[in-house]
């Protein structure tokens, strides 16, 4: 309650106030969790061209994997007394004593890519992530539209055992699948998010489905694990992406040249600009106090081999990935 | 050269059969082999393929553990030379990739040789130094990036084959051979077990225990060095992230299984390699029979306390039988 009724009134100061704070005069402090993953590197470079592009000053900090050096970053970032908090969180727990500095000192927070517990709700003004099991529902949704009414035994390498993107990437597809009783999904294993272990599995997986021609498509939760599962594929004699399709996650650089080879079919984004809705989104609260929804879910967008993979290829390859 | 296969030996290779024809039975298809792009291609065929990197780890691992010693660093040196390779594939010779990489994998060895003999750092703590910081060491050669190479000649060491037989394979039983002909052929093998078993007796007997155990740790890393040019070969590139992640593990498990106590001492190098083939077996075993995943670990881990228990002289005397 005592939330709301501080974010009314910043809400009227704001809009008394009109122009107060222009895109341009907007200050931003970004606590990025490090150099954890490709995809990370690609988030980072996305924000500092958005940033960039609505002309907002935007500081990052790389904690370097810590929450220590986060809640660091975030201290400094309130004494600077800047407009706003983009704040990747590498744990979902912790952040109430430093979330309330934050609040007290007014500075609205954005959560980017992860959320935290639900009992620190009231820190944040909004959280913009991927909805992870729309992205499974997606893949599914496209491989039970491009089979039709044809039987299609499916292989599922998921992603590390535990790990709730793997859990609800799972779900997700199959929840997509569910109408269509003629896709099956008939083996299922962990490859860990790894090229290698994803190569692994999709050569067992060949063995054990009569050398893969029982086998009618790949979904994997992640690129990596097909790229490894593509080049298991090619060494067993078998055309991927023609004689088994492929579905995956995460729209890496990687699968979009296996795309433009004719090796792989469909892949769902999870978009690294997570930063560019998180600024619209301050900008309009900042400017106009309008208060955004409580969770921003950025695009999980489905790309074929009809988006001019070479294409996609080129424009991503330069985000650090 | 006298490639001893001691009677204890019978338990590991026992275990072996009984996981092979367990993974048969699973799947029936198991010991078919065919010919697939002049390459050899059966499940059979990715134990032995896939075992090769944990097998060449252990072989320099067997060596440190007889001299009372371990390794933890071996899976980042792993995704140390990995990157290194990786990264010099597609702009260098094949001879200056290979140089560099293995060159990378000694001087790991030698670091973590000094830090124990010389230093007289206790070995797991001289190599957790390098197992931690390798890791970083790895990322940034690749940028926190996988980095990927098209160049033929290296990818021939995870995708290419001779006779058939797929390189990793026939790599492993080069570094087999070489390892076993080296510390076997010579006196070497005897000095390891004397130092291994009491380094202060085998000093005073004038056994240069120092120069051994550096040796052994350079050894360590140029198997460890050799892996990671495989591992990054088999996928065509080299993820710093996860390349031999854990695998330091899975070797000092394959030599234990094989037979070598952690004490120092007594070893065999190819009961080692038949370790590390039992933990593949398992490992492509658990892949073949269609099991949710989350069984993976507990499968695992009833069978390496059985193949254990198996060996246990104690249990052996319990059960009516003579002590070996």
């Amino acid at each position: 309650m005592n939330f709301k009724a501080l974010l009314l009134a910043s809400a009227m100061t704001a809009a008394a106030v009109p122009g107060i704070a222009l895109a341009q005069d907007l200050t931003v402090g970004f606590s990025q969790i490090g150099s954890e993953s490709g995809w990370r590197a690609a988030e980072t470079t996305v924000s500092k061209s958005e940033a960039a592009k609505r002309k907002i000053n935007l500081k990052i900090a790389d904690a370097q994997q810590k929450q220590e050096n986060q809640i660091k970053a975030i201290r400094s970032f309130v004494a600077q007394n800047v407009d706003a908090i983009f704040l990747a969180p590498v744990v979902s727990t912790g952040w109430e004593a430093v979330l309330k500095e934050a609040k007290e000192a007014k500075i609205p927070v954005v959560l980017l890519d992860r959320d935290i517990d639900p009992s620190g709700k009231d820190l944040y003004l909004t959280a913009v992530t991927s909805d992870s099991v729309h992205e499974g529902k997606v893949a599914g949704e496209w491989l039970v539209k491009t089979v039709g009414t044809k039987p299609c035994n499916v292989v599922e390498l998921q992603g590390t055992v535990g790990a709730s993107v793997a859990t609800n990437r799972k779900k997700g597809f199959e929840a997509g699948i569910a109408g269509a009783p003629n896709v099956k999904i008939v083996r299922s294993q962990t490859g860990d998010f790894t090229r290698a272990k994803g190569k692994e599995v999709m050569e067992s997986f060949i063995k054990a489905e009569g050398g893969g021609a029982s086998i009618c498509a790949v979904y994997a939760h992640n690129d990596d694990m097909m790229v490894g599962a593509i080049q298991a594929m090619k060494e067993a004699g078998l055309k991927p992406g023609k004689d088994i399709l492929t579905a995956s996650i995460d729209a890496v650089p990687d699968i979009f040249k296996a795309m433009a080879a004719g090796e792989a079919n469909a892949t769902v984004e999870l978009t690294p600009n997570m930063a560019g809705p998180a600024f619209d989104a301050i900008i309009a609260y900042k400017t106009k106090g309008t208060v955004p929804p409580k969770w921003i879910q950025t695009e999980s967008k489905l790309y074929t081999a009809a988006d001019n993979p070479q294409a996609v290829y080129d424009s991503k390859k330069g985000l650090g990935y | 050269m006298a490639l001893r296969l001691p009677r204890a030996g019978l338990s590991q290779v026992g275990a072996l059969a009984v996981i092979l024809l367990v993974n048969w039975i699973v799947s029936p298809q198991f010991f078919d082999i065919r010919l697939q792009d002049g390459r050899l291609f059966g499940s059979l065929i990715d134990v032995l393929n896939r075992g090769a990197p944990v097998a060449l780890l252990s072989l320099g691992m067997v060596l440190v553990i007889a001299m009372r010693g371990i390794d933890l660093s071996v899976g980042a040196v792993m995704a140390i030379c990995g990157a290194i390779a990786a990264s010099l594939a597609d702009s260098h010779a094949l001879p200056v990739v290979l140089a560099a990489s293995l060159g990378a994998g000694l001087l790991c060895g030698l670091w973590n040789g000094i830090l124990v003999a010389v230093l007289g750092i206790q070995p797991i703590v001289a190599t957790l130094i390098l197992m931690v910081a390798g890791r970083g060491i790895a990322q940034l050669i690749t940028e926190g990036r996988i980095v990927t190479f098209t160049s033929p000649a290296l990818a021939w060491f995870g995708g290419g084959s001779v006779l058939g037989l797929p390189t990793p394979i026939v790599l492993t039983l080069v570094m087999l051979g070489l390892t076993a002909a080296i510390v076997r052929g010579t006196a070497l093998g005897l000095l390891i077990e004397a130092a291994g078993g009491n380094a202060r007796a085998a000093a005073l007997s004038g056994v240069g225990t120092r120069a051994i155990t550096v040796a052994v740790y350079v050894w360590c890393g140029l198997c460890a060095g050799l892996a990671g040019i495989v591992a990054a070969a088999d996928i065509l590139g080299a993820d710093a992230n996860n390349a031999g992640l854990w695998l330091e593990l899975d070797a000092i498990l394959a030599v234990v299984i094989g037979g070598t106590s952690l004490f120092g001492g007594r070893f065999s190098i190819p009961l080692a390699v038949i370790g590390a083939l039992i933990i593949q077996a398992m490992n492509t075993g658990i892949l073949l029979s269609g099991f949710p995943p989350e069984f993976n670990l507990i499968v695992k881990a009833v069978v390496v306390l059985a193949v254990l228990l198996l060996q246990s002289p104690r249990l052996g005397l319990k059960l009516g039988r003579r002590k070996p």
